[in-house]
């Protein structure tokens, strides 16, 4: 008998059907990977093995632990199995945790809210979970002090602090930087083999998928499409759905070769640092250098990657290029022109550059139209288009980015994430700038859809030469797109080079890291 | 933790300066002859004279600051005009009043506003929570002198279980306190009913924080989450206002002080301005500074003790 076993589960909110006819199983020390995009049902899924699924949720079926039916079993019982036999970790490792309550002491609630154990006993055995997960730090800390990595951890030991037969893992690496996903994922498949538990890992990352699992759930709107051995699988996969989600993930861009001219980015020994507080009533001020002396060019018509990990001063250097925060040291000019020009930005620079950011839902405004939304950077220039001139700029920059004319007149909700990429793009371009900084413009998107802005992005380098600044924690995305590439480390560029020898051939030991810790797609036949 | 206190009190230093600075500057430099404002158009010359000599108006601004200031801080408030008696000695016989009603008013507050919350954020949506707000909602409509005025009108007319009005002095604690009860409960109900309604947002916020998830995940019931997890991360707001009204709750009771006939700061203030008497209104307006920024230092100090993150910021 398995230890978990969905049988048929259908799952409505509000009468509005989510899950149909759900089957799947996990045995004890088996990691059984559940994958799909968003919205395909993989969380809710989960939640449903935990008995913590939304307000006004129907569900029919069978959801059988260890033989015990979730669906029969009642809201009392259900409260003493979660954390005793069913442990859960979360995607959000920043917010996952009670800012208010030490590491310790909450590790040691999931303790003494299933065994009878006075609160030091408790707290010490918390501090050998926190062995355990290979943390070295005193159980008297709170969570803002952690960093992510240190915090999942937290969120780990908590999770099968009572080794629980079951371990449901929600996304538990994509918040995380590469190297420290890679040493996550290490954990839980020690911990899986150490106390042989079964894993339930929910994710969307194909290759995280294909490294970890023993078996794969494929997902599509609420069905499971396909699911096999991840050896099988990955051999023979028969859906075409699954074939699709793989091919995207993988997917190569055809990126048009293009001669790089003459310097239009010059950034040269540019230091920026931030004030901290004071540490003593009377102390003077120090302060924090986020960027040490960093120096490179960007030629017109060249693609340059920016890869680095969190906290790295990817962000900073961005505000910094777009003159939107002024340097300590150091200089920035496109075509020669400085970008921050005494104390306010330089607007004749401004221009010239336009930026497309992550999240394709906070960037718009609501209550605006697209048409007026994508006219923004019109405010910059000293003689927009008006009238039918300005229709048209409209249509065309519309057109261009793979949308029609009439969707001008929509508002910015009626589109989804990749349409929204697509108009964040086309609000971008519509000044025709001469420098695109992409700001993980991609990282929030699924696979498939993520493919497709790629695709636009080679499309419109054929149509004419289009320089760009991508910046990306995925070393994968950031090879496909880019001729040039530059990795940063704690505020200094430590390699730069042709994209395709720095991944080839790292020379810095941090590459090296990079490269090796970020998970891979197998080949596949 | 230290260090944030210490810039706490800095800042509150600071900011009794600065406020020393306006209220000196708005009584005795900006409308002209302060002696000549208290004592009316038909003044005799040499009356002006005597009080402008009392209250030192010969003297350049920077020394009767500073001679203010120093008074004030050894104790010494000045003596009213009109009453010519020491505004120290008026004060203190009216803050006894004041303050303790403000507490009482606050502590009553607090302790229906909390219950109100936490079980209006644990019924969300249902008739419990409904009721609870639909209750709120009156309280923040009801003026509190109305409302004060109900309350003697049922529990003094004719209940005969408190006295309408006055005060019998601390003597006999019991009476005295006995005698805050009605006026405590009219001021704080309306302040309970927004304080109810904050604690319920936020809390209802913090129910939807990812950290209530893992704590349900960790097998708390959705009762032991609110407790344990959700009402300490809700205190922040609920402090905030809290302090709030504890300012509004000394200096605002005027006029619930008017309709029980109380003798506390309010009326004081009321008196004085009527009378013009603006070494009184000076006096009392810093005082009532004072301990305003006192309670917001105070609740800064409280956002430290449930709030780690405070702690160490530096």
């Amino acid at each position: 008998m398995s230890l978990l076993e969905i049988k048929n589960l259908n799952l409505s909110i509000y009468r509005t059907p989510i899950l149909r006819d759900v089957s799947l199983s996990v045995d004890p020390g088996q990691i059984v990977a559940i994958t799909g995009e968003s919205g395909s049902g993989k969380s809710l899924t989960a939640l449903s093995v935990m008995g913590l699924t939304p307000q006004g949720t129907q569900m029919t079926g069978k959801v059988l632990l260890d033989g015990k039916d979730i669906l029969q079993t009642s809201e009392p019982e259900l409260c003493k199995m979660r954390g005793q036999d069913v442990g859960m970790v979360f995607q959000e490792p920043m917010t996952a945790l009670n800012p208010v309550q030490t590491i310790g002491a909450q590790v040691a609630e999931t303790i003494r809210m299933h065994q009878k154990t006075g609160k030091r006993a408790a707290l010490a055995q918390a501090e050998e979970m926190f062995r355990k997960v290979g943390l070295e730090i005193p159980s008297s800390r709170y969570p803002h002090e952690l960093s992510g990595g240190q915090r999942q951890r937290v969120v780990i030991a908590m999770a099968v602090a009572l080794r629980p037969k079951l371990l449901i893992a929600d996304e538990p690496t994509t918040a995380l930087d590469v190297t420290t996903q890679a040493r996550i994922l290490t954990l839980l498949k020690t911990l899986v083999q150490e106390f042989q538990m079964g894993l339930l890992m929910i994710t969307h990352d194909l290759a995280v998928v294909s490294d970890i699992a023993d078996q794969i759930v494929v997902m599509q709107e609420g069905q499971v499409v396909e699911q096999g051995q991840t050896q099988h699988l990955l051999q023979h996969m028969s859906h075409p759905y699954t074939k699709a989600l793989f091919a995207a993930s993988g997917h190569q861009v055809d990126l048009p070769q293009t001669p790089v001219q003459k310097p239009l980015l010059r950034v040269s020994g540019v230091c920026r640092d931030y004030p901290i507080g004071r540490t003593s009533v009377f102390g003077a001020r120090k302060s924090f250098r986020a960027l040490h002396e960093v120096s490179f060019d960007l030629g017109r018509g060249e693609r340059v990657g920016l890869v680095g990990e969190s906290g790295c001063g990817k962000s900073t250097l961005t505000r910094a290029i777009l003159g939107l925060e002024d340097v300590q040291e150091g200089s920035i000019a496109l075509d020669g022109q400085p970008v921050f020009a005494g104390k306010r930005p330089n607007l004749d620079v401004r221009r010239q550059m336009q930026v497309v950011f992550q999240d394709p839902y906070s960037s718009f405004n609501p209550r605006h139209r697209v048409g007026r939304l994508i006219t923004e950077p019109f405010h910059l220039l000293q003689a927009p288009p008006e009238g039918i001139a300005r229709q048209q700029v409209i249509e065309q920059a519309l057109t261009d980015v793979g949308l029609h004319p009439t969707d001008a007149g929509k508002f910015i909700h009626e589109f989804s994430g990749g349409q929204r990429q697509r108009i964040a793009i086309a609000r971008a371009l519509i000044i025709k700038p001469e420098l695109v900084v992409f700001d993980e413009a991609v990282s929030a998107l699924d696979v498939s859809v993520r493919a497709q802005v790629l695709d636009l992005l080679a499309e419109l380098c054929r149509k004419r030469p289009f320089t760009y600044l991508f910046i990306s924690h995925d070393l994968s995305v950031v090879r496909s797109v880019t001729d040039r590439v530059l990795v940063m480390k704690e505020g200094r560029i430590v390699e730069q080079g042709p994209t395709e020898s720095v991944f080839t051939n790292p020379q810095h030991s941090y590459t090296q890291a990079l490269i090796s810790a970020a998970p891979r797609l197998p080949e596949l036949a | 933790m230290i260090q944030y206190a210490l810039r706490r009190f800095v800042s509150l230093v600071v900011s009794l300066i600065v406020a020393s600075i306006v209220i000196f500057a708005v009584v005795e430099v900006i409308p002209g002859d302060p002696a000549a404002f208290m004592l009316g158009v038909n003044a005799q010359e040499d009356t002006l004279n005597a009080l402008r000599e009392q209250m030192g108006l010969n003297d350049p601004l920077p020394v009767r600051y500073f001679n203010w200031v120093t008074g004030m801080l050894s104790g010494d408030f000045g003596n009213s005009w009109t009453y010519k008696a020491p505004v120290a000695e008026m004060i203190a016989d009216r803050i006894w009043v004041s303050l303790p009603l403000a507490i009482y008013a606050l502590i009553l507050s607090t302790l229906i506003a909390f219950p109100a919350g936490i079980y209006a954020a644990s019924r969300r949506g249902k008739p419990g929570d409904i009721a609870v707000m639909g209750a709120t909602q009156l309280g923040v409509a009801i003026p509190n002198f109305w409302f004060a005025m109900i309350l003697v009108l049922i529990f003094a007319i004719n209940l005969r279980w408190f006295s309408a009005g006055g005060f019998p002095g601390w003597e006999n604690p019991f009476d005295a306190l006995k005698s805050l009860t009605l006026p405590a409960i009219a001021l704080a109900l309306p302040q309970a009913a927004i304080l109810a309604r904050v604690m319920r947002s936020s809390l209802l916020d913090m129910l939807g924080e990812d950290f209530i998830r893992t704590a349900r995940a960790k097998g708390l019931t959705r009762r032991q989450a609110l407790w344990r997890h959700a009402v300490r991360n809700a205190l922040i707001p609920v402090l905030t206002i809290i302090g709030l009204q504890f300012s509004f709750l000394l200096a605002g009771g005027i006029i619930i002080e008017q309709v029980f006939f109380l003798p506390g700061l309010g009326r004081l203030i009321f008196q004085s301005i009527s009378a013009r008497d603006l070494i009184v209104v000076e006096s009392v307006v810093m005082l009532l500074v004072f301990v305003v920024i006192l309670v917001n230092f105070a609740v800064d100090l409280a956002y430290a003790v449930v709030d780690p993150r405070l702690r160490s910021r530096v």
